[in-house]
């Protein structure tokens, strides 16, 4: 890994730990208050907060894993080099695209 | 002697840096699959709603309840990362790393036993 995707690998951890404090206390709230997905549209449609802060988290958890993987396949499996940078840049691009998806899908009013 | 066959292996703090990994690598296979199931919502709520009905089946719930481990272990372990690269050195670096097992286990379970308690007798 060279520095680089260093900075951005930690970058991102650094940005996603507070989220990811606040996604676990959103998943205990909405499993035990047994919220349905009309409790949850309502509360998340037309919320710019909740497009902000989950639009910053995907983007972040996609270049997070991408080089993760990138450097795990480098490391474990035949890919090695640029054939593990592309396999890194596809994830990435599907998790993104994916996670705007999902993002939108709740966030849109 | 099984100590001296697993070497570094059965060091604490190389078992962290594993856990890290495989805990990485399993959040990013099941990231595409939790965006899938979210996105249901284009499709309505109620397909949406459907879905949420189908994730309180026992097995599902314990399901959840390993990924919300993963998502703690992996959390911790990369703040205990983040804190030996950027700040200055401290001794106790397995104890810290078991802390963080710790941790998981118990938001895990805490996890788990409130859905066993919303499920009732």
């Amino acid at each position: 890994m060279n520095v680089r995707l260093y900075l951005w690998q930690r970058g991102t951890a650094a940005v996603m730990a507070p989220m990811i404090l606040v996604h676990l206390a959103v998943i205990f709230y909405a499993t035990h208050r047994g919220l349905t997905a009309a409790d949850i549209l309502a509360r998340t449609r037309g919320s710019v907060a909740w497009a902000l802060f989950y639009g910053i988290f995907v983007l972040a958890a996609a270049i997070h894993a991408a080089i993760g993987v990138r450097n795990v396949l480098d490391e474990w499996s035949p890919l090695k080099g640029r054939r593990a940078g592309l396999a890194a840049i596809g994830l990435g691009t599907v998790l993104l695209l994916l996670g705007w998806r999902a993002v939108a899908a709740v966030v849109a009013p | 002697m099984i100590a001296r066959r697993l070497g570094y292996r059965g060091e604490a703090l190389w078992l962290a840096a594993l856990v890290h990994r495989l805990s990485g690598i399993a959040l990013a296979l099941f990231l595409p699959f939790h965006f899938l199931a979210l996105g249901l919502a284009i499709e309505g709520e109620a397909r949406l709603d459907g879905f949420l009905r189908w994730t309180e089946r026992p097995v599902v719930e314990l399901a959840e309840s390993v990924l919300v481990f993963l998502l703690a272990v992996h959390l911790l372990g990369g703040l205990r990362l983040l804190l030996i690269e950027n700040f200055a050195w401290r001794d106790g670096q397995k104890r810290l790393a078991l802390l963080a097992a710790a941790i998981s286990c118990v938001v895990a379970f805490a996890f788990l036993a409130d859905a066993l308690l919303r499920a009732g007798p």
